[in-house]
């Protein structure tokens, strides 16, 4: 389904401030996979995603999203096949537009946008359907500006416009961080049932061990722009959290020597 | 004491009662102007000032156009055209040229300026013809005036309605709301900013041709300020709209209100020169009016949310 060879990405290059973010990744989805995403900060997590969905043009390699090459795509024509949940909950939505609204603004991506009224009777129903799956109340006040919801009640928005039209792949980044353990659960629940019941393809960003290990079927390790280690399967399954600490205590180890040699 | 006496007595509110429909008429012309302001001020949340450029071309394109001899309508259309023209480019400039929205409307007015005097045969003033009796708008008639400008304020505002209810509309409401939002939903944000731009230029153009109607002729400096006065009747109008409306204050109530604070400028305007202020003053009066009723908004959430209530709170429960 997503074919990543060998991309790079540096960003400020020839000053003070450059930083290799990407340093040769590659990584094969089948469909239906769901890869959970860790690694510490600034590893090249959330810059891996942003070279999927095309915020800028990867340095080098290519990403190949379905048998489609989208390397030279901008971010907006490779939403078409992208469904993308952020970080912050006020980056996916808009908040001067009625749920309603901004629903029918996701159910047009990679549409083109006519002349012809911004919302049919017949999507009005769909709406008010899949919003009361999300059990938020949203159904009975579709007409409220977005600006009113919670974190929470946004990120579930943003997943529920993610999925309206079946995309490829689904990229979640990060996206119960900013929400309290209660409602990053309930958030959490409600991505699952949506990627299992369309049967999408998936990757999730998270800092939350326990959830990396309890959600998706593979799972991967970044550092430094690379993918250090990559589990999947009945491997991936029996996974603890004290092996990917140990994991982690490696690099980090490894981190802290090299260090040392440097100050010596 | 005596001076001021013979002040007052020299006011006449006969006089003010006069002026009254005239600046009706301007409110509406350049209510119109306001709602292409709305549109990038409020819409597409960028400050674009080619307008002080674009009001004036449409002037001047209506004027030059009719002198040519061609039926009014199409000189307006084509005032239209050339204002959607000086829209694309300020769009092209900030969108494929990177240059900041506020500096690259600068860049289009200061270039229009040129071209607005080349347009009207390097002159900087060119009047209709003696006895010209086919114009829509114009001081002679000004309760037709009033009548025909609030028929195209109408037109407009329903226009512009329809087309923010579009699919392509609400991507362009949607841009102005968040720009990560709708890259992520597909919108291509270039496109719709430089949509946005050329639909506000060209309204105002379309302003600028009624309002050079309405006074006979264009000038080459009768758009300076238009960005102020724009803004004026679109703040005038929320702070109204709120008042009279409050959370019942819809998308046409909002469009109306934009034209009811174009009116409410000028009403305040004539009122400021009934009371025989020099008019060498009238940018300074604008600018401390515009001043005003951006202020209101904040000073009122001020009053209801400041350190200084606070403070007499917290030292009245703390004793």
């Amino acid at each position: 389904m997503l074919k990543v060879n060998n991309i790079e990405k540096t960003f400020n290059p020839g000053t003070i401030n450059e930083k290799k973010a990407l340093d040769g990744v590659s990584l094969h989805l089948n469909p239906g996979d769901f890869v959970t995403i860790i690694g510490g900060n600034g590893a090249g997590k959330s810059t891996l995603m942003n070279a999927i969905t095309g915020v800028w043009p990867v340095d080098n390699g290519s990403i190949i999203l379905d048998g489609t090459n989208v390397t030279g795509m901008p971010e907006y024509k490779r939403a078409k096949y992208i469904g993308r949940v952020f970080q912050d909950p006020m980056m996916g939505t808009a908040p001067d537009m009625q749920i309603i609204e901004n629903l029918a603004l996701a159910y047009r991506r990679g549409k083109k946008r006519t002349l012809s009224w911004g919302i049919t009777k017949k999507e009005r129903e769909l709406y008010h359907e899949k919003l009361k799956i999300l059990g938020l109340g949203l159904e009975d006040r579709m007409t409220s500006k977005v600006g009113l919801l919670s974190g929470g009640q946004r990120q579930a928005l943003t997943l529920l416009m993610a999925s309206l039209q079946s995309p490829k792949l689904l990229l979640l980044d990060e996206h119960t961080a900013a929400l309290d353990p209660t409602t990053a659960a309930k958030v959490l629940e409600i991505s699952e049932e949506i990627i299992s019941e369309n049967n999408l393809t998936a990757m999730m960003i998270t800092h939350n061990m326990h959830d990396a290990i309890a959600h998706g079927n593979r799972l991967i390790m970044m550092n430094e722009g690379k993918i250090i280690y990559d589990v999947q399967g009945e491997e991936k399954k029996n996974l603890t959290k004290a092996d990917l600490m140990a994991k982690f205590a490696e690099i980090a180890g490894h981190q802290v020597e090299s260090d040392k040699m440097l100050l010596s | 004491m005596d001076s001021l006496m013979s002040y007052f007595s020299s006011l006449n509110p006969l006089n003010l009662l006069n002026s009254m429909p005239g600046a009706i008429a301007q409110g509406i012309i350049w209510g119109i102007m306001a709602l292409g302001v709305y549109i990038t001020f409020r819409i597409l949340d960028v400050a674009d000032l080619s307008v002080d450029g674009t009001f004036a071309t449409g002037g001047a394109v209506t004027v030059m156009l009719r002198l040519a001899g061609m039926p009014i309508w199409s000189c307006l259309l084509i005032a239209v055209l050339a204002g959607v023209i000086a829209g694309v480019i300020t769009g092209f400039l900030h969108t494929k040229l990177g240059i900041p929205a506020i500096l690259a409307g600068i860049l289009t007015q200061l270039g229009l300026y040129s071209i607005n005097l080349s347009i009207m045969d390097m002159s900087a003033n060119k009047s209709f013809n003696y006895g010209e009796t086919g114009l829509y708008v114009t001081l002679g008639k000004i309760p037709q005036s009033i009548i025909v400008a609030a028929i195209f304020a109408a037109a407009i505002v329903i226009l512009l309605y329809w087309y923010f209810g579009t699919e392509q509309g609400s991507a362009l409401r949607a841009t102005g709301s968040n720009h990560s939002m709708s890259s992520a939903q597909g919108i291509n944000i270039s496109t719709m900013k430089v949509i946005g731009l050329a639909l506000s230029n060209g309204i105002v153009a379309l302003s600028g041709g009624l309002f050079a109607q309405y006074q006979g002729n264009a000038d080459v400096n009768m758009g300076r300020g238009a960005i102020v006065i724009g803004l004026a009747a679109v703040i005038i109008g929320e702070v109204l709209g709120m008042a009279f409306l409050g959370k019942r204050l819809n998308f046409v109530g909002k469009l109306v209100f934009v034209i009811v604070g174009g009116i409410v400028y000028y009403i305040v305007l004539s009122i400021v020169l009934w009371l025989k202020l020099d008019s060498n003053f009238l940018k300074l009066f604008s600018a401390i009016i515009v001043a005003i009723f951006l202020a209101i908004p904040y000073l009122k959430s001020q009053s209801k949310n400041s350190f200084k209530k606070a403070k007499k709170k917290g030292e009245k429960q703390d004793a």
